[in-house]
């Protein structure tokens, strides 16, 4: 120990510190450069382009943007409680399509085979599709007695039909690349299939798959931006009734970057997530 | 003597290849059981099909219940968890849960199964864990602890629910060497104080000083059964004559 707290680098160790340093820097510099110039590059072909102006105008204008924020932001009020209902509604749904995948034993066979054919068909379905068909079928269903069904929950119902789709998909993959060992040792114990399940290999097959979990919840994030073709007022329809009184694009981009500015925080938050689980777990030497 | 498990004629095959022709044993409570035998003999097919980890093709596998009086747990009315929860199990390695401290692994069955409270349940793991020399590393992750330290955990996980009756597969087989002391000292500490072990293994110094009885499988059939010194000292088959000299050269 005191050999520990006498001890001072070496001049060969100062001498490779010193090189590391200085190559660090250089590649820091390279970096920089590179992404100013290509940057540069891109932005004086876009200027010089013969209808530069015109777009500025149509899509960039300052004053418009400024304008539409109000009505546009308030429509994605609406796409962010569509999303909230269907994080929760996708979650309890994906995960049950997902258990029932996974039910062993003849006597399951029918629940496995409605999950199966209820993934294939989500899966393969366009949302927009499923949109339209929800959206118009079911009030159609009342006939002309019925209440009006609001648009966000029929957007709710449709976006929940096709990501749960996908995510049980996730989920399934995640269960069955836990090891199988886990499972036995679970059973083992005494656990019941379902107590294995939730305790054993649920927990570890969510950790694996969260980028991917977190992947399709982006992804959901700006499909809810659909919903405006049922007629419902959230960021995209507003920036069009915006553009139909103005002739101008701009209300657009201000709703593009609504979305993108949700997503951010996700896509870092994920990284941070993962990153942490690794770190405590020390995941990856055995499983 | 009481009979803790018995096993009559039981039968299982993978497909077209037999495994296990025809087994019968008779485990007494106290009794340290090693069952030794070449890789493919059958013996970790025999110990899964004892947890009803395996469906058998034949035979019946019967298990003392808390009275004493033997059950046939190869029903398939009867119930495998709760049946499970009476037999101890450990396997060649990851036992543990990655994604649970060790001390919530220890007492996972205890909650679960038993449904003891939490509070009671941990001051019993803490226990075992202390036992071990693992009580500071109670809230540690399996991936923390060494090897054998993991093994020792899994040992004390299995018998926190003070099951009737606890099998080791090849416990040792994926430890490294200067580890595998410590959790066969385990092992010998749990079978004198009376535990009922049936053990497969390789470790046949091991098994010669702790075990009560030697059972030779080879092939799926048990060939030659006795106490350590007769098995090893004086086998009666040539079989087991020529797999010993096989090990021990």
């Amino acid at each position: 120990m005191s050999d520990e707290t006498a001890w001072q680098p070496s001049s060969i160790e100062l001498g490779r510190r010193a090189v590391r340093r200085s190559r660090g820097m250089r590649s820091i510099l390279i970096g920089l450069g590179s992404t100013l110039l290509f940057a540069a590059i891109v932005w004086i072909t876009v200027v010089n382009t013969p209808g530069w102006s015109a777009v500025q105008k149509a899509f960039f204008d300052p004053e418009t943007f400024v304008e539409s924020i109000p009505l546009v932001a308030k429509g994605f009020l609406l796409n962010l409680r569509v999303l909230g209902y269907s994080v929760v509604s996708v979650a309890i749904l994906g995960m049950l399509l997902a258990f029932l995948r996974t039910l062993r034993g003849p006597v399951f066979f029918p629940l496995r085979a409605l999950a199966t054919g209820y993934t294939d068909l989500f899966r393969g379905t366009p949302l927009i599709i499923v949109l339209y068909l929800v959206g118009f079928g079911i009030p159609a269903l009342q006939g002309r007695t019925g209440s009006v069904i609001p648009a966000e929950i029929l957007g709710t119902i449709a976006i929940t039909l096709t990501y749960s789709a996908y995510v049980s998909e996730v989920l399934r993959a995640g269960i069955e690349s836990v090891h199988p060992s886990q499972r036995l040792a679970a059973r083992s114990l005494g656990l019941s299939h379902a107590q294995s399940m939730r305790i054993v290999l649920i927990p570890q097959a969510i950790r694996r798959v969260t980028p991917a979990l977190m992947n399709d919840f982006v992804s959901m994030q700006k499909d809810v931006g659909l919903i405006s073709v049922l007629g419902a007022v959230d960021a995209v329809r507003a920036a069009q009734i915006i553009k139909a009184q103005s002739f101008n694009f701009t209300p657009y981009v201000v709703a593009g970057l609504l979305f993108v500015l949700l997503a951010i925080p996700t896509i870092r938050f994920t990284d941070w997530y993962t990153a942490r689980l690794r770190a405590r777990e020390q995941a990856g030497s055995i499983v | 003597m009481s009979e803790v498990l018995r096993l009559e004629g039981i039968r299982k095959s993978y497909g077209v290849t037999p495994v296990l022709r025809g087994i019968d044993l008779t485990v007494n409570r106290h009794e340290v059981i090693a069952v030794i035998g070449a890789s493919g003999s059958g013996k970790s097919t025999l110990l899964r099909t004892i947890n009803l980890l395996e469906t058998i093709d034949d035979g019946q596998i019967w298990l003392a219940d808390a009275a004493g009086t033997l059950e046939d747990i190869s029903d398939p009315r009867a119930k495998a968890d709760a049946i499970r929860a009476r037999i101890g199990f450990v396997f060649q390695h990851l036992n543990l849960f990655p994604h649970l401290s060790v001390l919530d692994n220890v007492t996972l069955a205890s909650r679960a199964v038993l449904r003891v409270p939490r509070a009671t349940a941990e001051a019993t793991g803490l226990e075992l864990l202390d036992r071990i020399g693992l009580a500071d590393k109670a809230r540690a992750f399996p991936d923390q602890l060494s090897g054998g330290q993991q093994q020792r955990a899994a040992i004390v996980r299995a018998v926190a629910t003070n099951p009737a009756l606890l099998l080791l597969d090849e416990i040792t087989s994926a430890l490294d060497p200067e580890l595998v002391g410590g959790v066969l000292e385990l092992v010998r500490e749990l079978g004198a104080e009376g535990a009922t072990i049936v053990m497969a293994t390789h470790e046949m110094a091991f098994a010669r000083e702790v075990a009560s009885r030697v059972v030779f499988l080879d092939q799926g059939v048990i060939v030659e059964q006795g106490t350590p010194a007769q098995v090893f000292g004086a086998p009666r088959q040539d079989r087991t004559r020529e797999f010993l000299s096989r090990f021990m050269s």
